[in-house]
């Protein structure tokens, strides 16, 4: 675990940079990741992030079929939104731990 | 060994000949694995597998229950050979594995497909397979791309870092 500077502010992320304390979120923040990431947010980025962080919130597993169902994109907008590895980029983003799901 | 180079998996096709459900399933699972790590994925279903995409057979796939020594009881007892060949048996046992499956949000195996395609996943039919069980693209599920040879196969297998798995 480290500390990192993001958009100002310093934030405890992990050994792959995802945030290790999910208080230390803010937009600007998530801004910050999603440029590293070569992403830059629109408001149906920061839908599908919200879902993610009610869903982690909530305890919930996230899964590619559950953001299909979930009403806010569906799979193929998903990872349009976030290329390459969708689920893994959109749970950096949004504060959240790395899903340990297979599905 | 710390300094060794590393070449990560950019490409992977995945064959799948059987059409029980828990082979069809694997080849499923790697393929929409792959498809969310961002790893360029072809699906081919031959012989059997055909199944898994044939659209009146495809979401009434079955767990073999004879030959299978890796069945158990609940609770974990072997699954004795004689039982298991008994009418309704199998059928109990999918109804049982699909319910597990379910509970770890599994998709059926058409969703699944469509999930995989619209992670930009690529699926095909064996051609030979195909003639030989007497299926037209017709048959099939949207979502499968293209009916085609295994020279067209091994085609796609052009660039470093492809791997073929069979299952």
């Amino acid at each position: 675990m480290s500390t990192k500077s993001l958009a100002g502010v310093n934030v405890d992320v992990n050994e792959e940079g995802y945030l290790t304390d999910a208080s230390q979120w803010t937009k600007e923040v998530a801004l910050a990741i999603a440029s590293e990431e070569g992403i830059e947010l629109t408001d149906q980025h920061f839908e599908v992030i919200d879902y993610i962080r009610n869903k982690v919130a909530g305890g919930e597993a996230l899964t590619i079929r559950g953001i299909n169902k979930s009403g806010v994109v569906d799979a193929k907008t998903f990872y349009q939104l976030f290329p390459g590895a969708p689920l893994k980029k959109a749970t950096k983003i949004a504060g959240v731990p790395k899903p340990v799901s297979c599905i | 060994m710390e300094n060794e180079k590393k070449y990560p998996l950019k490409k992977i096709l995945l064959i799948c000949s059987k059409a029980n459900l828990e082979d069809v399933y694997a080849a499923l699972v790697m393929a929409n694995g792959a498809v969310m790590e961002g790893i360029e994925t072809k699906l081919f279903f031959t012989f059997f597998g055909l199944d898994a995409i044939t659209t009146k057979r495809m979401n009434k796939l079955h767990t073999a229950t004879v030959g299978n020594p890796g069945m158990r009881m609940p609770g974990g007892l072997p699954f004795p050979t004689m039982l298991a060949g008994l009418p309704g048996v199998e059928s109990g046992v999918t109804a049982m594995m699909k319910k597990e499956m379910e509970k770890l949000d599994m998709p059926p195996v058409d969703e699944f497909l469509e999930l995989i395609e619209a992670g930009g996943g690529e699926i095909y039919a064996c051609k030979l397979a195909a003639d030989m069980f007497k299926l037209e693209k017709d048959d099939m599920h949207p979502s499968v791309k293209a009916i085609i040879t295994v020279g067209d196969l091994y085609a796609m297998c052009d660039g470093e870092g492809t791997q073929i798995v069979f299952t």
